[in-house]
């Protein structure tokens, strides 16, 4: 009841911006992804969780060239930092100085911030593939279950439920450990990587699979697919011009809350030993070190646990900013 | 409602089985598929080709794998008995086999285990359901006020957090820095006090990223439903507000969160993995990462299928709670 009204007032307020810009164009149609864009543009919580999210974007890009102007190679160790008889950084603050800008690793004196700029490549290299498999597999398997319903339906639907009802955690663990070191013309982090994209991904294709399973089902039944399809119009153009277009705004929102789990679940498998392994840099991996040595060097722990924090706060922010500006019933 | 009953255990049986089937083999097929031996896990590296061969006459490594599915499936119904000649080995129903690590039957181990997952997952969920719904009713009800975006910011913040990460910085700040809490070495049955102790701080901390859940979950749902017309209609006939909230509005609120609580209780029995390792409790989850780095595949396949079971069962239940709650249910 109070959308229509939030919307107006939304369009209004922006309608004054543009008359006072560009006063000959006062009136203006607007698109629901322009309405949905200006809406975001409010919402200043938002812009700041999105402009983490690019600037770690930029990050992950261009981390080999940060490195070089203000830091050492990630792999390469530091012996000379390192309390030879404690094992620990020489320095307060785990070796804190102008020289390695986030200390140095316990025992073997790498660079953390290295290691923490380039632990964001992996980090958000497997976050956005997996999304990628999930999201690729979860909309072909929900619009095919949706819109041709019957034994199809039920066939993908069974499998959404038992893909569920696995034990996720434990069996991507289990799954990954089963994988031997060389497979299919990949080996080392490389294998690694496409391993841990494609588990998480598949595992994550049933939730939004599910939600656009049920898009399709309503939208299906609309006047408008019924009007295109007696005005002759075929399956495919159907599927992926009036369907799909309906599609992509619960996609995009689920999308961007799908980011971060994957950063999560990426982490928590490099903690655990399945992930990415060491020397390859990665924030999960550095936590499952600091398990042995927090207690003499706390930074150690701190900084990659604050990394990923911060990483997925930051596409939460923006996730649930993108959920409200898309979302017609939105009104907080 | 008998036949909606009946009609839903069968299906859980069925699931249960095809969960069986694909666990299965992926954990004795894969490992076929690229080359490496079951048997080899069993007997270690070093041994020789009879000793191998004997081992794989016991375990019946040679079988077709549905023969292999079939044996297993039948031992978990009646018992197995494992036989090389004069070498017999008896193992009591259900047998989940024999740990390849310490050649112990897998099923007392998953009931020597079970009890600490349980024991950590009864005292997270009280904590998180009374934290996390009431702190979301109260948001709801103070909406827009400071209160409840500091309670939000809190939760999303507590969302974003790695469980691993919490863990070791309460267990440096409370346990290592202050002493407030032990680490949770005791046993139960020796010393209750000191055990209740040592758990503190694993439930808190698996609590707060559930809290953080429930409580952003409690809110939407409760926002939503206090935009019913029903809600207005209670008001408009004169009930005072805490009746209209306790009574009315939480009946409809609670639906979703029951729903959310039975599966996120069934999936915990294996998705305390993080929880049990950073703390070292040895529940299912602990003793699954230290299989999976054994390759203990018996013992990964015993802690997979009671974590589905433990899933599947949840689902079971809340679909029946359903059912008696909202009798459109049973006739879809």
């Amino acid at each position: 009841m109070t959308a229509p009204l939030h919307d107006t007032s939304a369009a209004q307020t922006a309608a004054v911006d543009v008359a006072a810009d560009v006063p000959q164009k006062a009136i203006e149609g607007r698109s629901p992804w322009k309405i949905a864009w200006i809406r975001l543009k409010r919402d200043k919580v938002a812009l700041v969780g999105g402009f983490v999210v690019l600037l770690l974007i930029v990050v992950a890009i261009f981390a080999p060239l940060i490195v070089s102007l203000l830091g050492h190679p990630p792999e390469e160790l530091h012996e000379d930092a390192i309390d030879p008889l404690l094992g620990t950084p020489i320095g307060s603050w785990g070796g804190i100085s102008s020289d390695y800008l986030l200390g140095v690793e316990p025992v073997n004196g790498r660079d953390v911030f290295s290691r923490i700029i380039y632990g964001a490549r992996i980090s958000l290299l497997v976050a956005f593939l997996s999304a990628f498999v999930a999201v690729t597999l979860g909309t072909v398997f929900g619009v095919v279950a949706g819109y041709f319903g019957g034994w199809i339906d039920a066939a993908i639907s069974r499998v959404m439920d038992l893909l569920l009802a696995f034990p996720q955690l434990l069996f991507i663990i289990a799954l990954i450990s089963v994988v031997p070191n060389e497979l299919w013309g990949f080996s080392g982090s490389g294998l690694r990587i496409a391993v841990l994209v494609l588990v998480i991904g598949f595992f994550g294709w049933p939730y939004i699979g599910r939600i656009v399973r049920g898009q399709t089902l309503s939208l299906r039944e609309r006047e408008y697919v019924e009007a295109a399809r007696s005005l002759g119009a075929g399956r495919t153009y159907i599927l992926f011009r009036e369907l799909l277009p309906n599609l992509v705004a619960p996609i995009t929102v689920y999308t961007t809350l799908m980011i971060p789990t994957n950063v999560l679940t990426e982490a928590a498998l490099s903690f655990l030993g399945v992930g990415v392994k060491p020397p390859t840099p990665s924030w999960g991996e550095m936590l499952s070190t600091a398990v042995r040595t927090y207690e003499d060097d706390p930074l150690f722990m701190i900084i990659p646990g604050l990394a990923i924090f911060v990483t997925v706060l930051a596409f939460n922010l923006f996730g649930d900013g993108v959920r409200d500006a898309l979302d017609p019933k939105g009104s907080r | 409602m008998l036949a909606y009953l009946i009609r839903r255990i069968f299906a859980v049986i069925v699931m249960l089985m095809v969960i069986t089937l694909v666990t299965f083999g992926i954990f004795f097929l894969f490992p076929k598929m690229i080359g490496t031996d079951p048997a080899l896990y069993f007997v270690g590296k070093q041994s020789d080709p009879a000793s191998i061969e004997g081992i794989r006459q016991k375990m019946g490594l040679d079988d077709p794998i549905l023969v292999q599915f079939g044996k297993f499936v039948a031992g978990l119904a009646v018992g197995r008995t494992y036989a090389n000649g004069s070498d017999v080995t008896q193992c009591a129903a259900p047998c989940f086999g024999y740990s390849f690590k310490t050649e112990q039957e897998v099923w007392p181990l998953l009931l020597e285990w079970l009890p600490v997952t349980l024991a950590l997952a009864a005292g997270a969920v009280v904590l998180w359901v009374i934290g996390g719904v009431a702190t979301g009713i109260i948001s709801a009800l103070k909406r827009g006020t400071p209160l409840d975006r500091s309670a939000m910011g809190i939760a999303l913040g507590g969302v974003s957090l790695p469980i691993y990460f919490t863990g070791m910085l309460s267990l440096a700040l409370f346990s290592d820095q202050l002493g407030w809490f032990d680490r949770p070495d005791a046993v139960f049955s020796e010393d209750p006090a000191a055990w209740f102790n040592g758990m503190v701080l694993p439930w808190v901390t698996l609590a707060f990223l559930y809290a953080a859940m429930y409580a952003r979950l409690t809110r939407a749902t409760m926002l939503e439903v206090l935009n019913e017309d029903y809600i207005r209609t209670a008001r408009a006939k004169g009930l005072t507000e805490p009746v209209v909230i306790g009574k009315h509005a939480m009946r409809s609120t609670m639906t979703p969160i029951l729903t959310v609580l039975g599966l996120d209780l069934g999936a915990l029995v294996g998705g305390a993995v993080l929880t049990e390792s950073t703390f070292s409790l040895h529940g299912l989850g602990y003793n699954a990462v230290k299989a999976i780095s054994d390759h203990d595949l018996p013992v990964i396949l015993g802690v997979t299928l009671i974590a589905a079971f433990f899933v599947v069962l949840a689902n079971l239940v809340v679909d029946l709670l359903y059912a008696v709650i909202d009798p459109r249910v049973r006739l879809s």
